[in-house]
């Protein structure tokens, strides 16, 4: 029987019915006391062969799709369970408390660290509330907010990267939705205790980036993350938003790919089928992720560390330079500027 | 502003044909190149000698025209001391994405810039500062290219101890240019952070239009914030607030008159006074300088 759940995506159809027949034998099981686990056997190595074929065809625009599965796990199903205990802090101390925006003080291990991160809702109430993961400028400085408390305090900072896009109200605009991230950014750069961003679904333009300057940039198999929605991009440049599969495609979002350009550093498997399969062991592997680099980071002195967060977004880009020895050579070369 | 103005373009027009002003527009529209400038706000006909005398903006209801990078340098530096830099760094098409080496080599053609951002060192009623000012090429929009130049320019300026004044005009991130585009919003934050950190002013004048990565990033970072009368500026670029499909919008959303409205900027400057408003701020960050008493 196909499935006519709303949370299964179309390629995610030929597992849905594995998985229903494979529940179906299970209940019958159960029902009628009869002993069926050869059968069940079977039909769940079908299952995890066809989740292999599936996932080893994806295109970026299945990538897509699966960043923003109504299934996938949110920042609080992370921080649920990579940190041993934790306490959400709220507000901004300027205007409110965004919902788009969440963070706070956590344990992991012996460890104190601060968390921030998008949330979005799971179901349409909660949407709402949580705005779709789109933070307005309240919740970038609720960020900020508490990076800066980590940074007082000597604590590492862990961000969780899940947006859209960031809110572009008229509300957000009137509070200064750009001049809030264009500060996080720079604020980041220069914070002076370690920062790890992990991108779990949708990197959103100046959303995500917004709270992903860091020291390390971890990034989920499925996520993607991109200057601009593909659907977004397809309408502007091509005029024709039906073309957002190609343009999925030519703006190269997906994982691999912001490895490939140098955006990210690690990219972190999903358990076979998404993160949403096993929400569980995604966040086991993100919480040895970050155990693993906070280990480095908490080994290089402070000055150094926030030396090579420059270095490496400063080396972020693709260009030509064809001057570029003898550009150096003037600026040498120049006399001093006129400074009395 | 100087003298020598005599007659308004709107009132010669008045003068020598009455009402017919619509008959004569056509007309206008006919006439050799060169020669006229309708305004795109108020319609009137300009003629080009009185509209380049007074800055390019409309005599009559204060539009202002978008500039070149080069006549933004002109009506900003001191005459001869502009300086540029970093000339040596050409556009890739790093995603090969499609179309994306002929819009560059079009708009190469049509400014004859290497790409949007020209950044240099230059005087300011003797004040040594670095300059950055931007082009319309391909939308003003900020590539590695763009985000690189912005940060040699903060590099050299933090470098020599010198002030940065930036001209912003821009769409915002280049698309062509994906992931990494979106990068240069962090790279060019993070060189304005360390300039800051070395107490040195920051400059920003937002012209029109200054949208999404760039006013998102470098350009709502300056210690003074100034904008052109009426210039578009926002967080979410025309096309994509379009898209967005916004709502209620108040009549004076993502101007320049909106943002100081907000609290965003510090002052709207009308282009003829932008350069005494910068000498002025100038002196004040780092006094006046020897020889300060401009021609």
């Amino acid at each position: 029987m196909p499935s006519k759940d709303w949370t299964v995506l179309d390629f995610e159809k030929p597992i849905a019915e594995l998985d229903e027949q494979i529940a179906e034998i299970k209940r019958l099981t159960q029902e009628q006391g009869i002993d069926r686990s050869d059968e069940i056997a079977a039909l769940e190595r079908d299952r995890d062969r066809a989740i292999e074929e599936i996932f080893s065809n994806l295109t970026p625009w299945d990538r897509v799709l699966l960043a923003r599965h109504p299934k996938r796990p949110y920042t609080l199903d992370y921080v649920r369970v990579i940190f041993d205990d934790y306490v959400e802090l709220h507000g901004d101390r300027l205007y409110g408390d965004d919902h788009a925006m969440v963070g706070g003080i956590a344990t992991l291990g012996n460890r104190q660290v601060v968390f921030v991160g998008q949330q979005k809702g799971r179901d349409l109430k909660e949407r709402q509330y949580r705005n779709f993961g789109m933070a307005k400028p309240d919740g970038y400085r609720k960020a900020l907010r508490l990076m800066k408390l980590a940074e007082k305090f000597g604590r590492p900072v862990i961000t969780f990267v899940d947006t859209p896009a960031a809110d572009c109200s008229v509300d957000a605009e009137a509070r200064g939705i750009s001049e809030s991230i264009a500060r996080n950014m720079m604020e980041m750069s220069i914070l002076e205790t370690p920062i790890i961003s992990i991108i779990l679904g949708e990197g959103g333009s100046g959303g995500a980036i917004g709270i992903a300057v860091a020291d390390r940039v971890i990034m989920m198999e499925n996520a993607i993350y991109s200057v601009i929605p593909p659907e977004g991009c397809a309408a502007i440049l091509w005029r024709d938003p039906s073309k957002y599969k190609e343009m999925a495609a030519a703006l190269r979002i997906t994982s691999a790919d912001a490895l490939e350009l140098g955006v990210v550093d690690e990219v972190i498997k999903e358990p076979l089928g998404g993160a949403h399969r096993n929400p569980e062991a995604a966040a086991q592997s993100v919480k040895a992720a970050i155990i693993r680099h906070l280990e480095e980071l908490e080994k290089i002195p402070v000055s150094k560390l926030v030396d090579a967060r420059y270095k490496k977004f400063r080396s972020m880009g693709v260009f030509e330079d064809l001057s570029k020895k003898t550009t150096k050579k003037d600026e040498t070369s120049e006399e001093k500027p006129q400074e009395e | 502003m100087p003298g020598g103005y005599f007659m308004s373009p709107a009132a010669w027009f008045k003068s020598r044909v009455g009402e017919d002003r619509r008959a004569v527009r056509q007309n206008v529209d006919a006439l050799p190149d060169g020669l006229w400038t309708k305004c795109p706000k108020c319609n009137v006909i300009l003629f080009n000698k009185e509209l380049e005398k007074n800055l390019r903006v409309c005599v009559k209801c204060g539009y202002h025209y978008r500039l070149s990078a080069w006549e933004r340098i002109q009506i900003t530096a001191d005459e001869g001391t502009f300086k540029e830099i970093e000339t040596g760094l050409v556009t890739l098409n790093p995603l090969n994405f499609p179309d994306y080496e002929a819009k560059i080599e079009r708009d190469k053609a049509k400014t004859g810039l290497n790409d949007g951002m020209v950044v240099g060192l230059a005087e300011i009623s003797g004040h040594p500062v670095g300059l950055g000012v931007t082009d319309w090429f391909m939308g003003g929009s900020m590539g590695s290219v763009y985000g690189e130049k912005v940060a040699r320019l903060f590099e050299l300026a933090t470098k020599k101890k010198l002030p940065v004044v930036m001209f912003t005009m821009s769409g915002g991130a280049r698309m062509q240019e994906g992931i990494l585009s979106l990068m240069q919003m962090a790279k060019t934050a993070a060189a304005v952070a360390r300039h800051s950190k070395a107490r040195l002013p920051y400059i920003v004048v937002l012209t029109d239009p200054t949208t999404a990565g760039v006013h998102a990033s470098f350009a709502s970072l300056g210690d003074f914030i100034f904008a052109e009368p009426g210039a578009l500026i926002g967080f979410a670029g025309a096309r994509v607030a379009a898209q967005a499909g916004l709502i209620d919008r108040p009549a004076n959303f993502q101007t320049a008159e909106f943002q100081l409205e907000h609290g965003m900027i510090d002052r709207i400057v009308p282009r003829r006074e932008m350069k005494a408003t910068l000498t002025k701020v100038l002196d004040f960050c780092v006094g006046k300088g020897v020889s300060s008493d401009a021609e």
